[in-house]
């Protein structure tokens, strides 16, 4: 398996509180990965490193070998790693469809005074979106709702709007902050599913962020575990759950409920 | 086909049933009234733009007067046709606003709306001061604008020829504004509009979509400035002179209650809040030592009543009031 992300040494300080320190690990092709750890373990800021919405202290991050860390967000989600935000980060006064259609931005092809003056690739280009964005809708089962304001959808289809927006960008690596946060079981249970559709269906990359330990241990191929800012442990889903460091960590914490 | 008939109708009672009226009823300084209305409702427009984009613009006072005074100068100093120097005076606000614009739009809400307040202010010591805009006493007796011709066929006639330049002047500020409502209205219909308005909404999630925010905020920073200093050259022009003060705190505050007014959701908002706005102001003339008060309480009164602008107001009437 060859490493699609490669998070290499990276450190994050704030004025003296280390947030990351020193975190290396990879992300192979088409591989499922989860960070987890407690509450401020400094997954969030690891996890916005990756995304270029922080800049590093030091080291680095490459995705397929060239650096991506310490660029403006919108270079990284042009170069096809792409985050989703947890389900208040999304486009309020606009319908479901709008949202989808919106967030194709990087599949154009018109230039924006193409889009101005409705150049015939313009065109073109609108017609494409409107396709791709019905087959994601269609795809993560909210054509019910497609004509819905955003502002007015539960919470569980607004996470699933957040993936169609993402998935509008056609990622190559999708980084999900915190996919399960505040689901029961079945809406947990659908999510994961869909997860491993986006990887099996649509060959995306997934690197996810999460509390959750009973879905994280049921998607992940691998896990990569922080806690106080440091790596202590990388490995399969049988590994980390057998690994001492891990249920340390776990049981010192009031995060008491490992879920194993 | 009813928007069609619609932008017809009004182009035709802009181009031919106004100045109509205007002969029959012999109320020739409704020219002048009109003219300033089209030429504040240009700038009105840019204010709206960067409403568009979530931020709040109480500046375009400055590039207005900025605008006013690149056209002046040229006119005057390097004896240049006002034609020239309108389009110039808007690139060289939308310039300025790239400049300015580029540290400033990283400032949302009320920070961003502060530093542009400033902006208004420092416009005017700036005039007082620089050597060039010749300080407090302004600049006076600008030529009307020139003949424009191609190919010795005459395009645009020297105003100074013409016997009634009032209504000259009026048709060329409707010309401009309904150019820069045309355009604003495209930008709305295109996907410039819609990435526009993701910004509005969430600029994070907008760059998480590989949307180059910094870049879209000063394009939309610096169409606005431009429209502002369009109007500001236009003014400069119908008044034949430019002081200091001809742009001051009170216009800035003044171009964001038309869009207020008008109606933040709809594109020609600003154009119709220009219109009550000013025509109000005038009216209540005669309330003399009250008329600020009783303006300032219609003012507040509207924005209880129609808080979402004028133009919702039918869609209220439905019944769908509330809603956007």
């Amino acid at each position: 398996m060859s490493p699609i992300l490669q998070i290499r040494h990276v450190t994050k300080r704030f004025d003296g509180l280390v947030a990351n320190n020193d975190i290396s690990f990879e992300v192979g092709e088409r591989e499922i990965l989860s960070v987890i750890g407690p509450n401020g373990a400094g997954k969030s800021t690891l996890f916005k490193m990756i995304s270029s919405f922080l800049r590093t202290t030091s080291g680095e991050v490459l995705f397929r070998g060239a650096r991506i860390s310490n660029l403006s967000p919108h270079a990284v989600a042009r170069k096809g790693v792409v985050r989703t935000f947890q389900e208040t980060t999304i486009f309020r006064s606009m319908t479901v469809r709008e949202n989808v259609i919106v967030a194709h931005h990087l599949r154009a092809r018109a230039s924006l005074a193409g889009f101005f003056f409705g150049s015939s690739a313009a065109r073109a280009d609108e017609a494409a979106f409107a396709a791709s964005a019905d087959e994601i809708i269609g795809f993560l089962g909210l054509g019910a709702i497609a004509d819905e304001l955003a502002s007015n959808l539960p919470q569980g289809h607004l996470r699933a709007l957040g993936m169609a927006i993402g998935l509008a960008t056609n990622p190559t690596v999708l980084l999900l902050d915190e996919p399960f946060a505040g689901m029961n079981h079945d809406e947990t249970m659908r999510m994961v599913a869909l997860v491993r559709r986006l990887r099996d269906e649509r060959g995306i990359t997934v690197l996810l962020v999460e509390h959750d330990m009973p879905a994280v241990m049921k998607i992940s191929d691998r896990i990569v575990v922080l806690n106080f800012g440091e790596k202590i442990a990388e490995g399969t889903p049988a590994e980390i759950q057998a690994n001492e460091r891990v249920i340390e960590a776990y049981l010192g914490s009031e995060d008491a409920a490992i879920g194993m | 086909m009813i928007r069609f008939l619609s932008v017809a109708a009004f182009l035709v009672a802009l181009f031919i049933g106004v100045p109509v009226l205007i002969t029959l009823t012999g109320r020739w300084d409704f020219y002048y009234t009109l003219t300033s209305v089209a030429l504040l409702s240009i700038g009105s427009a840019g204010v709206w733009l960067t409403f568009y984009i979530g931020r709040i613009n109480i500046g375009q006072g400055a590039y207005a007067l900025v605008g006013g005074y690149v056209a002046a100068v040229l006119i005057t100093k390097l004896g240049f046709n006002f034609w020239a120097t309108l389009p110039l005076a808007g690139l060289f606000c939308a310039a300025l606003a790239v400049l300015i614009g580029l540290p400033i739009l990283r400032l949302r809400g009320v920070y961003f709306s502060m530093v542009t307040l400033v902006l208004t202010e420092v416009a005017r010591l700036s005039a007082l001061a620089l050597p060039v805009t010749n300080g407090a006493r302004g600049i006076t007796s600008i030529p009307l604008p020139g003949e424009v011709s191609l190919f010795g066929i005459t395009l645009l006639p020297d105003f100074a020829t013409l016997e009634n330049p009032k209504l000259a002047f009026y048709l060329m500020a409707v010309t401009l504004m309904c150019l820069a409502y045309l355009v604003l209205w495209r930008i709305t219909r295109s996907r410039l509009g819609h990435l526009f308005r993701s910004l509005q909404q969430n600029e994070d999630l907008a760059a998480s979509i590989g949307v180059n925010i910094a870049f879209l905020r000063v394009l939309a920073y610096a169409i606005s400035s431009f429209m502002g200093g369009i109007a500001g050259a236009g003014f400069v022009v119908i008044s034949q002179s430019i002081y200091p003060s001809s742009f001051q705190v009170a216009d800035s505050v003044n171009f964001i209650l038309n869009c207020f007014l008008g109606g933040l959701g709809f594109v020609f908002g600003p154009m119709l809040g220009t219109l009550v706005l000013y025509f109000g102001w005038s009216l209540l003339f005669a309330a003399a030592k009250y008329q600020m008060l009783i303006y300032s309480t219609l003012l507040i009164a509207a924005m209880l009543v129609v808080p979402n602008g004028l133009l919702s107001l039918p869609a209220m009437l439905r019944g769908k009031g509330g809603e956007k």
